[in-house]
């Protein structure tokens, strides 16, 4: 092993290390907790449990298929939010007259829990993955649209200054300064809602569908399979982990210039 | 002097403030910098000198006056001008060699064609080898190195300086002020300096435009008789304080102390 790779592990180590630990020990005095106290499993069953659930679901293919409806859901709900959020900051960012025009709404519909909307939606669009999609993108988009008119505003007039002494045009502008500029912006908004994709796919699930990981923990709750349910809870935990894990990985190559951006919380 | 690269005649500009107030920042400014010449703007802070500046880059309009550039009346930015800003203001996600070559892809021109001279313009600059440095790796004075090489990548025939090494300190200003001098003249370009600085402005110039501020107006034009080219140990010769000493005398005149600092 080289110096800088050996570097890398001991780092790479002292992250990862101190969190392993710290989950070990809490499932290990659950599993004692919960053999020894002789807590009813109904109410809180034991990891080893749990993880014969996890395995059992994903040996039988249950999981891997509901998995797959939400993730798909939480997927296009996420292209069309991302897609939504940006377009729209950009014309509003743009136009200060659609900036004041639309500035109520967009303040009513952020304050209003988008949760609410999920049995209109499935009214709307049906019990199929649509409904779903639209639930999550809805849920999704605002902090893309918030980040995005934030980003556009933040580039340094500097900039700006430099292209318009070029005679850059508009679009040149928008391409070379405003929208790179507000990349770092974008990106914690980005990093909010592939979260939120996730609770409006499961909401969605929770509120009426035939498939996907939301619909099996109703499934499992009504028939009293704690240790499913609480798998599947592990399921999504993951999945949500990976999904952040992803969004950073991606900021990093992307925005290797940048300092990463925290978004003031609505 | 009908040869000028840049003539200005009679220009004045009014800004309307926020309690409908108007503020004449600019009054009846007139002048003429020829080919080659190495002309400074020096005046105090809120003269209005950054408003000619922004004039002459095309970037403000709603003034009354001609400015015409290279023989042309100026509408908006003129490809004849390259300007340096007081901040480098790099785009931090380019490489040195990528932000030297933005203005090829603004104007459209042969990326392929403009790349060695991008290369060749930072060799200019004391820039050879940092191709392939970001922005946030460099010290302030080698990001407004990369500045004056983009500025002068599209081969314009002016380069226009607007306070470019205010930002720096005092060593890394002086040293690039020498810098300024020999790239300058080595690039064959004509220049138009806008400071706060008076040593700066003799150090640099042909002839110094001396500015006085409310209203915004030039109230004298000095020559810098002394011989190029000039190495920072001018500062102590006897013309050069007293040149100081003049410029001075006219902006106290006009009602307003300036910068004299080099080397402090």
């Amino acid at each position: 092993m080289s110096p800088e790779a050996a570097h890398r592990w001991r780092r790479r180590m002292a992250a990862l290390l101190p969190p392993a630990l710290f989950l070990a020990a809490v499932l290990s005095l659950w599993e004692l907790a919960a053999r020894r106290l002789g807590l009813d499993p109904l109410i809180l069953p034991a990891p080893t449990d749990i993880l014969a659930q996890l395995l059992a679901g994903f040996r039988s293919g249950l999981y891997p298929v509901h998995l797959g409806v939400t993730l798909l859901q939480a997927g296009l709900g996420f292209v069309l939010a991302v897609a939504a959020g940006v377009g729209l900051g950009a014309l509003v960012a743009r136009s200060p007259l659609l900036e004041r025009t639309l500035n109520p709404f967009l303040i009513a519909f952020e304050a209003m829990p988008k949760i609410a909307l999920a049995p209109l939606v499935i009214v709307w669009f049906g019990y199929g993955i649509g409904s779903k999609v639209v639930l999550a993108a809805a849920i999704a988009f605002f902090p893309v649209l918030v980040s995005t008119i934030l980003g556009l505003r933040a580039c340094e007039p500097g900039r700006i200054d430099v292209l318009r002494a070029l005679g850059a045009t508009p679009g040149q502008i928008f391409r070379l300064a405003r929208l790179p500029s507000a990349l770092p912006y974008i990106f914690a908004g980005v990093n909010v809602a592939v979260v939120f994709v996730l609770l409006g796919s499961i909401v969605g699930e929770f509120v009426g569908a035939k498939q996907g990981l939301g619909t099996l923990i109703l499934y499992a709750n009504e028939n009293l399979e704690t240790a499913q349910t609480f798998s599947i809870l592990a399921v999504l935990a993951a999945l949500g982990l990976l999904l952040h894990l992803g969004v950073e990985a991606l900021r990093r190559r992307l925005l290797f210039w940048a300092e990463p951006v925290e978004l003031p919380r609505a | 002097m009908s040869a000028s690269l840049i003539a200005v005649r009679e220009l004045s500009k009014v800004y309307p403030t926020a309690g409908g107030e108007r503020v004449q920042a600019l009054s009846r400014i007139t002048l003429d910098v020829a080919p080659g010449e190495f002309v400074s703007l020096v005046g105090p802070s809120g003269c209005g000198k950054t408003t000619v500046m922004r004039i002459l880059a095309g970037l403000l309009g709603g003034y009354t006056g001609s400015v015409v550039v290279g023989g042309r009346a100026l509408h908006g930015p003129s490809r004849d001008i390259g300007v340096v800003f007081q901040d480098a203001n790099l785009m931090p996600w380019r490489n040195v060699l990528a932000n030297v070559m933005l203005p090829v892809e603004v104007l459209g021109l042969d990326r392929k064609a403009m790349r060695p001279r991008a290369e060749a313009l930072l060799r200019l600059v004391g820039l050879a080898g940092f191709e392939r440095k970001l922005p946030g790796e460099l010290s302030g004075g080698m990001r407004q190195r990369v500045a004056i090489a983009r500025a002068l990548v599209h081969d314009p025939a002016i380069l226009l300086l607007d306070e470019p090494f205010g930002a720096l300190d005092a060593m890394t200003r002086d040293s690039m002020n020498v810098e300024l001098a020999r790239i300058a003249a080595e690039a064959g370009k004509t220049v138009f300096l806008i400071t706060h600085s008076i040593a700066e402005s003799v150090f640099l110039s042909d002839r110094v435009l001396v500015m006085s501020s409310r209203p915004g107006r030039i109230v004298d034009a000095i020559p810098i008789e002394l011989p190029r080219p000039r190495g920072l140990d001018i500062i102590a010769a006897p013309a050069f304080a007293a040149t100081v000493l003049r410029i001075r005398g006219l902006l106290e005149e006009g009602g307003a102390p300036a910068t004299v600092t080099l080397a402090h």
